[in-house]
């Protein structure tokens, strides 16, 4: 999903770009989008190229969220995403001349603290990019690299000043798409982006925290989404939940805010690799409980339901202050269900 | 029994509506006094933060570098080897270009990953982002000196053979002749096309995943950001210098709010009697004057911090001080003031507005409801008064002695200027009535035996106006000294430091020879000075151990504070050692003492035959001969160098250096233009601290004037009966007039001692203290001859109102004296 | 020695001008002796002040001796008041900053009518000869008006003037402080004139002579003095 990432580029482009940025939607993502590729119904997606990056779009990111435990049982989250925008309409991206951002943000979660740290690079150099085949996507020493030819297994690592890790992802199935075939609308004036996502990676690796380093197992969701205005203007932030129901099932949900009037719902129920869009109206977040987190209110406690499927679920947060205090700050971590189902999954939460 | 609160505040402020001149004077008064210490503070921050950027551009970026170990350049793709395996690199490329017949040092960064606080003072206000760097046509970043002399206006885009460089943008306290640009424009133009000059290397090593060999198969030195550690320390003790500055200001800020309050507090002294009669309680009188009082300081506290600030800003004509400052901006380059300065101000003026009225306060405690009977008995009081006064300054004078023979450290230091400062001040009235009685034993005629007797009279009213005159003035005096003498010493200093036209650093000691070689043959290089650095313990402490040429230029230069019969031949004999200032202080050591400096290989023993100035820096320094030091050290590569050449071919030479030799900037340094523009950052601060001065001076005057008005009032019963019995009321006030200009005169004579012993406890006291070395005292007579008519000018313009008006006083005014039917 | 024709003067105030002298007429002859009473507010100060030449007659004229005071420029008012004319306050009005001694031969200083046996003598019959290292704050009311007539008197001026001399003082100093001034008075020979309100003190005068509402409502010749007189 997505919608959040939508951060991404977006980041790169306020912090670089002018200061006044964040004055049009969360992040500058509600400005125009004149001379780059327009996000359009019915694309046909191709694997692998579609792994690597689309330098038309303005903005564009590889997204991946993991579940993890130790031997112990004790719990975990980490994520991992690369960003890109391209500061200009005009396609460079040789060398010095390139009008590519690159922007990197790793954390890692437990559920007595969350540390993360944050990267950016200029395209063109080879300091940080994408190639779909063999899949790489990096940025300095961070990286998620395809061991061999294949796109799975893939090597994910990152690491700051107190947080590491380097996990091995596995997965046999096909990437799926979100929204309407890969088209997720964003709002009811237009704004969409192309959105696929592998949404069952069984993970294994180390990770460190709180200086102690953890064999750990789980599962990992990775999101890619591109888009050149995915946000309305009036769109100030959204909730992004990324939930496995079942071994067979996940489910992906989010709702857009707006300043005024009523927020934009939408998720995709994606069972057995098929992907399918939930009606309009299907979909219910509705927050239970506001934290405090880095001196704001933040909804960490949700009611998740979507009555169609009986889907009626309670969705608590590994760690409530799973804050990324970075260029732009917003909430992201492992969350915990019950009721209907009880998992796993990974919450975000922007413009709050 | 209560009292309600409105009645209270109405009869308390009435006073002010029937007499708003007073109020302004109290308001003034308060305004000024705030306004001086905030100018003070803003000038102060501001300086602090134009001498790092002077040290920037001195040193260029502020980083550790790495550099390649052979060769200028090394391919761009270290450094992407370098940050994938985490290292937070970030790739230089430098070179010179010639831009329309000058010569151009380009730098070229990369915007994105130059690790942040390396100095670079990058980045005009309203660039507001660094991409501006690179995208779209780009930013060629120069100073104002630079873009003049290319002659080109912002904007423009001078052309080269290897293409237009990106648009010519203002970038203030960059370094003379250096462009800067990004890198991608820089390789274009300096046909380095994937090639960098060196890498900076940033401090977060959080993200490392690889050793630097395993990474890259690059060999890399890493070099140390250049020292010019001495510059910085030069700007440390000046800005030290700059806060006593401040604190003195302040103190001169204090006595005026003493005297607008004193004098408010007299005025209303019936009203406050009738209030204590009508039955308010000592306690709630008092408490509401202090209410009042605070009210006032918040007003005049704020007008005064907007005023310093428009100080400030009008004294610093090249520095923006936009209104964005005001909201906290945090841009360079820019008079930045945040929340906690104009908090501060408040809450100096607060505070200093009560303990300046702590005294009047008292007095309206201990006030008896009922007025005496007879006229205040002004002659006894007046003697016990001064008698008081000079008890407590003699104390204070004597604690200031005390403290300078016996104390140490920097805050004894501070205590003893205050003491002295604050000790002088008191003495003051006690000189001037021994003046004035001295003056009255000389007159003869009774007009003279009035204007002597009836100024003694006057003092104690005008006393803490005219200490605010002495203290404005000394520091005046005192501030001046330091300031010219720094002035002084910081020029020659340059001069001596900076005399040779390059400076040059070789990789190794083979590319030096070949240099060296080089040189020799060119025409118009007059000498090469090699020398060589070591560091080792002594004392106990690190220090630096210099091995110098015997040049015939460092001969006619060299810094001696003091030396013995030929140091130079004993130096280059071997026997003899130099060593600075701050070594010998700290040691103990005399010309003629034997030093044993720790070789690598072994002990060598040298008779101290100098002891030279090395201001600003922190470190001790030993010079041995060059021999001597190969011999030492033998493993330590002699590669810097400095030439003498001649000035107009210096340029040419440096060029030529550059392109030959492949030296990248750092490497080589044409020392003509770091001067230049040292000096140039130097002078403003002192045309700075100058105007200061003045407006110090001023403020005194304003106290003088307010005081002045308000005792006009009181004076008319004393001025009455002499124009009753036949003195005219012109003559009057001409004797008045020449009176206050005595009073200042006698006060500006003791001002100056006060001033020099002043400057005297800053140079050698206090900066001896704070960094181990002291600064020469130098005197300016001239100066001292301009303020002392300064002073008299003060007084003369603060007479002149109230004497104007008594010269023209109606006589129904001065009969209402007499009018007992009032 | 002392002639008043006609003088008329008025103050201006915020209500317009308010007449305070409407025509009065007086004379006194060389040591004479006169006592001006009246109402507060009658203008007997008023009348003293313009006989000193501290203020200017709208109308009319004072002359002292073949000196038309009216006709003095600032200067010369000036020059009048140092040598011509003693002038006694009911404040006193010492120079607080001088010496009694200083303030004692101050006036004769200015005027350069120095005479110091004259002085010691002044001091000695005003009973001031210990007090002269003094300060005017140092002395009692009767002290401090000694002083003031000491003054007044040091430069042997033709006329004296005192206003209210002993409305600051009580009965004992009042009546030493009339009996010197009399006895002094007598002795230089000046004539004098008192504004007061005491009918007692008038008493003692030569004459008397009653202001209201800016007139000479009366003169009278007390009737133990008519025969001396």
């Amino acid at each position: 999903m997505n919608v959040r990432r939508i951060l991404g580029g977006a980041v790169a482009a306020a912090l670089l770009l002018a200061p006044p940025a964040a004055a049009q939607g969360f992040a500058g993502l509600g400005t125009t989008v004149e001379g780059y590729a327009e996000v359009v119904p019915g694309r046909t997606f191709s694997f692998p190229e579609d792994h690597g990056p689309h330098p038309e779009f303005r903005i564009e990111w590889w997204y991946v969220t993991a579940t993890l435990a130790d031997a112990d049982g004790r719990s975990f989250g980490l994520q991992w995403t690369l960003f890109r925008q391209a500061m200009t309409p005009d396609g460079r991206d040789e060398g010095w001349a390139s009008n590519q951002i690159w922007m990197g943000h790793a954390a890692a979660t437990s559920a007595e603290s969350h540390a993360h740290a944050e990267l950016f690079a200029r395209g063109g150099t080879g300091q940080a990019g994408a190639v779909a085949a063999p899949f790489s996507a990096w940025i300095d020493g961070w990286e998620m690299t395809s061991e061999e030819e294949a796109f799975s297994p893939l090597r994910l690592r990152a690491q700051g000043a107190d947080f590491a890790y380097d996990l091995r992802l596995v997965t046999d199935v096909l990437p799926v798409l979100q929204g309407d075939r890969g088209f997720s609308l964003k709002s009811d004036q237009g704004q969409a982006s192309y959105y696929f996502s592998q949404p069952a990676f069984t993970a294994e690796g180390t990770l460190t925290i709180d200086g102690a380093t953890h064999q750990v197992t789980g599962q990992a969701w990775m999101d890619r989404e591109f888009s050149s205005q995915p946000l309305a203007d009036d769109q100030d932030g959204w909730d992004w939940f990324a939930l496995r129901l079942s071994d067979d099932v996940d489910l992906m949900l989010y709702r857009l805010r707006h300043a005024e009037g009523d927020n934009y719902f939408s998720g995709n129920w994606i069972e057995n690799g098929v992907s399918t869009l939930l009606p309009r109206g299907a979909v219910r977040l509705e927050p239970e409980r506001w934290t405090e987190v880095a001196g704001r209110e933040v909804p960490t406690h949700w009611r998740v339901s979507v009555p169609d499927r009986d889907v009626a679920l309670s969705v608590t947060p590994l760690n409530a202050q799973s804050w990324m205090d970075t260029s732009f700050p917003y909430w992201e971590g492992p969350v915990r269900f019950e009721g209907s189902h009880s998992g796993v999954g990974f919450l975000e939460m922007t413009g709050y | 029994m209560s009292v309600r609160s409105r009645p209270l505040f109405a009869a308390l402020l009435s006073h002010w509506r029937r007499r708003p001149g007073q109020l302004a004077t109290l308001l003034i008064g308060l305004a000024l006094a705030t306004a001086l210490w905030s100018g003070v503070q803003a000038l102060n921050a501001q300086a602090r933060s134009s001498y790092d950027d002077a040290a920037t551009a001195l040193a260029g970026v502020q980083a550790p570098m790495l550099l390649p170990e052979e060769g200028a350049t090394m391919p761009e793709r270290v450094f992407v080897e370098l940050r994938r395996a985490g290292w937070p690199v970030s790739p230089l490329v430098e070179g010179s270009l010639e831009v329309d017949g000058v010569t151009l040092r380009v730098l070229g960064i990369d915007p994105v990953s130059l690790p942040s606080g390396v100095g670079l003072p990058l980045f005009n206000p309203d660039d507001a982002s660094p991409a501006a760097l690179f995208l779209g046509d780009g930013l060629t970043l120069v100073s104002t000196d630079t873009l003049a002399e290319l002659g080109a206006a912002e904007g423009d885009a001078p052309v080269v053979p290897a293409g237009a460089l990106p648009p010519l943008t203002l970038q203030d306290d960059l370094a003379p002749a250096l462009a800067v640009m990004d890198i991608g424009a820089a390789q274009r133009l300096l046909g380095r096309s994937g090639e960098i000059s060196a890498l900076a290397l940033g401090s977060d090593r959080s993200r490392i995943i690889a050793p630097m060999d395993a990474a890259t198969d690059q060999m890399l030195t890493r070099s140390l950001p250049r020292e010019d550690g001495d510059l910085a320390g030069l700007a440390d003790s000046l800005h030290l210098c700059l806060t006593a500055f401040g604190f003195l200001s302040f103190t001169v800020g204090l006595f005026i709010v003493h005297s607008a309050v004193g004098l408010a507090f007299e005025q209303r002294r019936p009203v406050l009697r009738t209030l204590r009669a009508l039955g308010v309680p000592r306690r709630r009188l008092a408490a509401a004057l202090v209410l009042e009082l605070a009210g006032f300081a918040v007003v005049a506290g704020l007008a005064g911090m907007a005023l310093g600030y428009v100080f400030a800003a009008l004294l610093l004509p090249d520095v923006a001080a936009s209104l964005r400052g005001l909201y906290g901006a945090d841009v360079p380059g820019e008079l930045r003031l945040d929340w906690t300065w104009w908090l501060a101000g408040l809450a100096i003026s607060l505070v200093g507005t009560l303990v300046a009225s702590a005294s009047s306060l008292a007095k309206v405690w201990r006030m008896p409801i009922l007025a005496p009977a007879l006229p205040e008995a002004w002659h006894g009081e007046e003697r016990r008064w001064l008698r008081w006064q000079s008890v407590a300054a003699v104390t204070l004078l004597a604690l200031a002695a005390l403290l300078g023979l016996l104390g140490s450290g920097l805050y004894a230091g501070f205590a003893m200027m205050g003491a002295l400062l604050i000790g002088a001040a008191l003495l003051l009235p006690a000189v001037l009535a021994v003046a004035l009685t001295l003056g009255a034993r000389t007159a003869e005629r009774p007009e003279a035996t009035w204007f002597w007797a009836d100024g003694r009279q006057q003092l104690s009213g005008l006393s803490f106006a005219l200490m605010a005159l002495l203290l404005a003035l000394s520091v005046n005096v005192g501030v001046g000294a330091m300031v010219g003498s720094f002035r002084t010493t910081f020029l020659s200093w340059l001069d001596q430091r900076l005399a040779p036209e390059i400076f040059w650093n070789a990789p190794d000691e083979a590319r030096a020879g070949e240099i060296r070689d080089w040189l020799t043959a060119q025409p118009g290089v007059r000498e090469i000075l090699s020398r060589g650095d070591a560091e080792v313990r002594f004392a106990d402490a690190p220090t630096s151990v210099v091995g110098v040429s015997d040049a015939a230029s460092l001969r006619a230069s060299f810094p001696f504070l003091a030396a013995e019969a030929d140091p130079w031949d004993r130096l280059s004999a071997g026997t003899a050692a130099f060593i600075s200032e701050q070594l010998a202080r700290r040691e103990g050591l005399e010309l003629g003492a034997a030093i044993e400096v720790p070789g690598d290989t072994g002990l060598a023993s040298y008779t101290v035959a100098g002891i030279f100035a090395d201001y600003g820096n922190p470190r001790g320094q030993i010079r041995i001969g060059l021999a001597e030091f190969r011999t030492l050290f033998p493993d330590v590569p002699v590669t810097a160098h400095s030439v003498r050449a001649d000035p107009a071919q210096t340029a040419a030479l440096v060029a030529e250096m550059r392109d030959r030799f492949a030296l990248p900037a750092g490497r080589l340094i044409d020392q003509e233009r770091l001067k230049a523009f040292s000096r140039a950052i130097f002078e403003r601060t002192f045309v700075v601290t100058g105007a200061l001065n003045t407006l110090t001076l001023a403020v005194a005057g304003v106290a003088l004037l307010t005081s002045l008005l308000t005792l006009a009032e009181t004076r008319l019963p004393q001025l009455a009966p002499l124009w009753a019995l036949g003195l005219r009321r012109g003559r009057l006030a001409r004797l008045e007039l020449l009176r206050m200009v005595a009073l200042a005169a006698i006060t500006a004579v003791v001002a100056l001692p006060l001033g020099l012993a002043l400057a005297w406890v800053l140079v050698a006291i206090i900066n001896v203290e704070a960094f181990g070395w002291r600064l020469p005292l130098y005197h300016f007579p001239r100066d001292w001859v301009v303020l002392y008519a300064l002073a008299l000018l003060t007084a003369l313009a603060a007479t002149a109102l109230p004497a104007w008006r008594l010269a023209h006083m109606a006589p129904a005014r001065l009969l209402k004296v007499f009018a007992d039917e009032r | 020695m002392l002639r008043v024709q006609d003088v008329r003067k008025s103050y201006v105030t915020p209500q317009g001008p308010v007449p305070v002298l409407a025509g009065v007429d007086l004379a006194l002859g060389a040591g004479e002796t006169l006592a001006l009473t009246g109402e507060s507010g009658s203008g007997k100060s008023t009348l003293l002040h313009l006989i000193a030449g501290l203020d200017s007659v709208d109308g009319g004229s004072i002359a002292l001796g073949d000196r038309d005071i009216g006709a003095l420029d600032e200067a010369g008012r000036a020059a009048l008041r140092r040598t011509e004319v003693g002038l006694v306050f009911q404040q006193f009005n010492l120079i607080p900053s001088l010496s009694v001694e200083a303030n004692l031969s101050f006036q004769a200083r200015l005027a350069d009518r120095y005479d110091a046996v004259w002085v010691q003598e002044l001091a000695a019959r005003l009973g001031l000869a210990e007090l002269l290292q003094r300060y005017p704050e140092q002395l009692s009311g009767g002290q401090q008006q000694r002083v003031a007539i000491g003054r007044a008197l040091a430069a042997r001026p033709a006329l004296l003037l005192a206003d209210e001399p002993t409305g600051n003082l009580d009965e004992q100093a009042s009546d030493a402080v009339m009996d010197l001034t009399a006895d002094l008075v007598a002795r230089t020979g000046c004539a004098f004139l008192m504004v007061t309100h005491s009918r007692d003190l008038a008493a003692r005068l030569d004459r008397r002579v009653h202001l209201s509402n800016g007139k000479v409502q009366a003169v009278e010749t007390p009737p133990g003095r008519a025969a001396t007189g």
